[in-house]
């Protein structure tokens, strides 16, 4: 048993890891990208629809699409961030668009006529006043990244899926918990938590 | 000394192909007080829109103290020309200091000075510093949040005031004590103000000069004293709906 513990403590930081680098890429490029979208609007419904329809490959195929590419692909553990940076930004690139989108025009106005540039708007304005949103949507991509990663064992990604995996290989159903429980856990701990984030954002805005 | 304004044969065409301001030409000089009445959809809000750029004019020029307003350089101009507006639109997540130092902020001037020149304008406001400076909008009243959107308009003492009718969603009570404080602001300093209303009677309040826009034109421009002799019938109808009838 000690040996099954040792195994789902490092599986367990190994998922971690995954997901951690997953989203922080995804979050530091989701939402310039969703700021980006709002401001050409016109290719950003193009950029929308793109990463809509990465959301809807089934994610052992992306992971499938993904080994042969050079530089990204192969087996391991980059393929395994990389599909996950790819499945995490439409919650955060929508979300992101979403919150800016719901800013509301008198307050917008209100920043322009009192000298605001664009860019200071921005900071100052508009990302300040979506923060529930984006907090949203991050809270979304790391639960689907926390599930999706359990899948990237198939691809040599390690984390807990290595245990699921071999779980149902060996039909030994401890195995399958050992690594299902864990990743369960994650999930909603993650959700607890960016959920309490998005309402504390909120709750200082009084909304 | 205020700002010098010029409008000249300005038109700005709704999206539906119309005009909603007509080939409109108006000049202000430094330190009058000018108040532009008409009925809603006359194109008031858009006349006054002109003159801080949030209003393209498709032909003709806006002039402020002798320079075509536009880019480049338009939001540096705008810290210099206070905007306030029917709703005060108050930064949420600010708190009423930070709200007040936006421009100021904008500007690069110190947080002390940041700070005197706020608590001096709310003191005068009648928002005592000391309570109200650390609150969020949400926390305020209607009365208090638009007095707080005064403040920041004009904290910076900007040389041209615009005002979109600020007082006409609050009571009649608060709505006459803020008409009085306006009036003493714009006593104490020297600026040029342009003041939207429907309410006549708030027009010969606060201003020296009334123009009267009808369908996107101009169709009088008067001093106040001579606004409630005119025979022009359009603005006798104004003059008429404000009469409130004496008990008998």
């Amino acid at each position: 048993m000690t040996d099954l513990t040792a195994e789902i403590v490092h599986a367990t930081a190994q998922h971690l890891l995954i997901v951690g680098v997953a989203m922080l890429v995804a979050t530091s490029a989701g939402i310039p990208i969703g700021v980006a979208c709002v401001w050409n609007p016109r290719s950003g419904r193009i950029v929308l629809r793109l990463i809509d329809i990465i959301q809807t490959i089934p994610s052992l195929a992306l992971f499938g699409f993904l080994i042969p590419l050079p530089l990204i692909g192969g087996i391991g553990i980059r393929t395994a961030i990389v599909a996950l940076i790819l499945y995490s930004l439409l919650p955060l690139v929508r979300n992101t668009v979403t919150g800016i989108a719901g800013v509301d025009p008198l307050i917008r106005e209100a920043a322009t006529a009192l000298g605001m540039t664009e860019r200071q708007r921005l900071m100052r304005i508009d990302l300040p006043l979506a923060l529930p949103s984006i907090f949203g949507g991050i809270r979304i991509a790391t639960v689907i990244a926390i599930g999706v990663a359990t899948i990237a064992a198939a691809v040599g990604g390690g984390g807990l899926g290595t245990l699921i995996f071999r779980g149902v290989a060996m039909v030994d159903s401890t195995r399958i918990l050992a690594g299902a429980l864990p990743a369960a856990a994650l999930a909603v701990a993650a959700d607890l938590l960016f959920g309490a984030l998005e309402r504390l954002a909120a709750r200082r805005l009084g909304v | 000394m205020g700002s010098s304004v010029v409008i000249d044969r300005a038109t700005v065409g709704g999206s539906n192909g119309n005009a909603i301001v007509r080939d409109v030409s108006l000049r202000i000089d430094p330190g009058e007080s000018v108040a532009v009445i008409g009925r809603s959809g006359a194109g008031k809000t858009t006349l006054l829109r002109l003159l801080n750029g949030l209003a393209t004019p498709s032909t003709g020029a806006v002039v402020i103290d002798g320079l075509p307003l536009g880019e480049p350089g338009l939001a540096e101009r705008r810290r210099r020309i206070g905007t306030i507006l029917q709703a005060p639109a108050l930064f949420p997540h600010r708190t009423v200091l930070e709200n007040v130092g936006t421009v100021p902020r904008l500007l690069g001037w110190p947080e002390e000075r940041i700070r005197q020149a706020s608590a001096a304008l709310l003191e005068r406001l009648d928002l005592p510093f000391d309570r109200f400076a650390g609150r969020f909008p949400r926390s305020l009243s209607g009365g208090e949040q638009q007095r707080v959107g005064i403040a920041r308009a004009m904290v910076a003492d900007p040389p041209l005031l615009l005002c979109d009718e600020p007082f006409s969603a609050l009571d009649p009570i608060v709505r006459r004590d803020l008409q009085d404080t306006f009036v003493a602001l714009r006593d104490g300093g020297s600026v040029t103000l342009l003041f939207v209303t429907h309410d006549v009677a708030e027009a010969l309040r606060v201003a020296r000069r009334i123009v009267l826009i009808d369908d996107g034109a101009i169709v009088a421009d008067l001093p106040a004293g001579d606004f409630v002799r005119s025979a022009h019938p359009l603005i006798h109808r104004f003059l008429d709906a404000a009469r409130i009838p004496e008990a008998s």
